[in-house]
């Protein structure tokens, strides 16, 4: 195996497309490292992308954020900004695993290792966050939701890395929240997580709102019915209930230890209003 | 395959080693470099007893590559004590016995101190909840938290005084 750790985002992209074999970016390792220990991966290559300065800082962005794809948990959590506008984002990236993980694990790794379960995704999902992409053909930028494609897959060509995560400005009267239901209290996968991102207007009418769910379908959701069914109202009892059905609705989840699928089903709605409150109370406190 | 060559500052020393491309930093530390201290109770991140500090935060050495210490300040439990004097957490974890059979007692420490040098006045939950990546099959977790929280107090008081 070659070790490389480039210091431009450019020499990334041309190692990883030049490169014979298997090849991985490596962020925090928190995922690739486990699944080297185990076997399941044997990369002929790595590229270290914590020495490229455009991808490990926060910066201010158009009103929003741009978080380099290889800053840590740790850090996202400590950036007052960052907390204030989009505090569903950081708190479901704060989730991940014990302090030891979150100095290492970035939510890009977080994104591209696509587990269904993945804390940060439905989170960014609902944040219509953005990744910023490049590859041997230049960059792009795509929806956070286009990423991961299926368990363990996701839509990157060869070659190609994420450079950073993006936030949108916050709109006035706007507020997001993550909630995920575990066994424990810490240190666990979850079983279902759900993200809300919401805003209202003076009178106290929601005027948008977007929905992410993980762990019930192969990939994280963007539930549209349950956000259109926020938008126009109070969202009082009757709109929760409702937004609720149209989560439980999309859920294809999984028999598995932690939970059977109709358990999970019933639990993803009631976690939907449970979470539409805290951000409905953020968007307006 | 060729070993690579690193240089890091390991518990205030500068330290040279080789290590394979994919070596972890745990089996460097604990196999070429004798600090046996560290150790590996699972290798994927679910124990903590490989914990060291790496800069200022503390990471799971097993999920970090040795090839990755270049240039970075390592702390080990090796490089806890000055000398015979034990840190505080040392001792207080020796004399309120938050230890039986010693496994994750390296990890806890590290752990304990990069809190206690960020936050020198937890609460309770605080302490749980930066220590939930460590695991103790033996104390049932009580001692050791109290053990924190009543360093964390004399060392408030001693640097008050
Ligand atoms: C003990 C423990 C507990 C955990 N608990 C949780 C939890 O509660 N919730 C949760 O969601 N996750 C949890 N995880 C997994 C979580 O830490 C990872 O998913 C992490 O977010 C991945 O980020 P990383 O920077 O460590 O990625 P890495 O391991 O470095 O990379 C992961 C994958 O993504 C690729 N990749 C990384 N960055 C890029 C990039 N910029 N461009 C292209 N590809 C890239 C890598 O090649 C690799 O295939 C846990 C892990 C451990 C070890
Ligand atoms: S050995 Fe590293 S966390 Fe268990
Ligand atoms: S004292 Fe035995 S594992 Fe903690």
């Amino acid at each position: 195996m070659q070790f490389a750790n480039p210091d431009t985002v450019e020499s990334a992209v041309n190692l990883l497309a030049t490169a014979k074999g298997e090849s991985y970016v490596l962020a925090g390792g928190t995922d690739l490292i486990v699944q080297m220990q185990a076997g399941l991966k044997s990369p002929d290559l790595i590229v270290d992308i914590k020495n490229i300065e455009e991808m490990t800082s926060i910066t201010a962005d158009n009103g929003g954020y741009r978080i380099g794809a290889a800053v840590c948990g740790a850090e996202i959590f400590e950036h007052a900004g960052l907390k204030a506008d989009w505090p569903g984002v950081v708190e479901a990236i704060d989730l991940i695993g014990s302090m030891q993980v979150q100095s290492r694990a970035t939510p890009a790794g977080n994104l591209c290792n696509a587990s269904p379960a993945a804390d940060s995704v439905p989170a960014m999902i609902a944040a219509d966050a953005k990744a910023t992409i490049a590859g041997p053909n230049g960059r792009r930028t795509v929806s956070v939701l286009d990423i991961p494609t299926g368990p363990g897959a996701n839509s990157l060509a060869a070659g190609e890395l994420i450079v950073s995560i993006q936030l949108p400005a916050r709109k006035l009267r706007s507020g997001d929240a993550y909630l995920r239901f575990i066994p424990r209290t810490e240190m666990d996968i979850a079983v279902v997580g759900v993200a809300v991102n919401l805003s209202v207007d003076e009178k106290g009418i929601c005027t948008d709102a977007r929905v992410g769910l993980g762990a019930v379908a192969p990939t994280a959701l963007l539930v549209e019915e349950a956000g259109s069914a926020l938008v126009g109202t109070e969202v009082d009892d009757a709109a929760l209930e409702t937004a609720a059905e149209a989560v439980r609705a999309v859920c294809r989840p999984i028999d598995d230890k932690r939970g059977t699928a109709e358990y999970r089903i019933e639990i993803a709605g009631t976690l939907l209003i449970r979470t539409a409150k805290i951000a409905l109370q953020r968007a307006t406190g | 395959m060729s070993k690579l060559h690193v240089t890091a500052l390991i518990n205030g020393d500068e330290v040279e080693f080789l290590c394979e491309p994919d070596q972890t930093l745990l089996s460097v530390l604990r196999d070429e470099l004798n600090l046996t201290g560290t150790k590996e109770g699972c290798g994927s991140g679910d124990c903590g007893a490989c914990s060291v500090t790496v800069g200022e935060r503390v990471f799971c050495s097993c999920l970090m590559l040795a090839v990755e210490a270049e240039g970075k300040e390592i702390r080990t439990i090796e490089g806890m004590a000055e000398g015979d004097k034990l840190h505080p957490l040392q001792q207080c974890f020796l004399e309120q016995a938050a230890l039986q059979c010693g496994f994750c007692t390296p990890g806890f420490l590290v752990a304990a101190k990069n809190l206690l040098d960020r936050n020198p006045d937890p609460t309770e939950s605080e302490v749980r909840y930066w220590l939930a990546g460590n695991l103790c099959r033996c104390t049932g977790y009580d001692k050791i938290v109290r053990a924190v929280l009543d360093t964390a107090k004399e060392i408030r008081q001693a640097d008050g005084s």
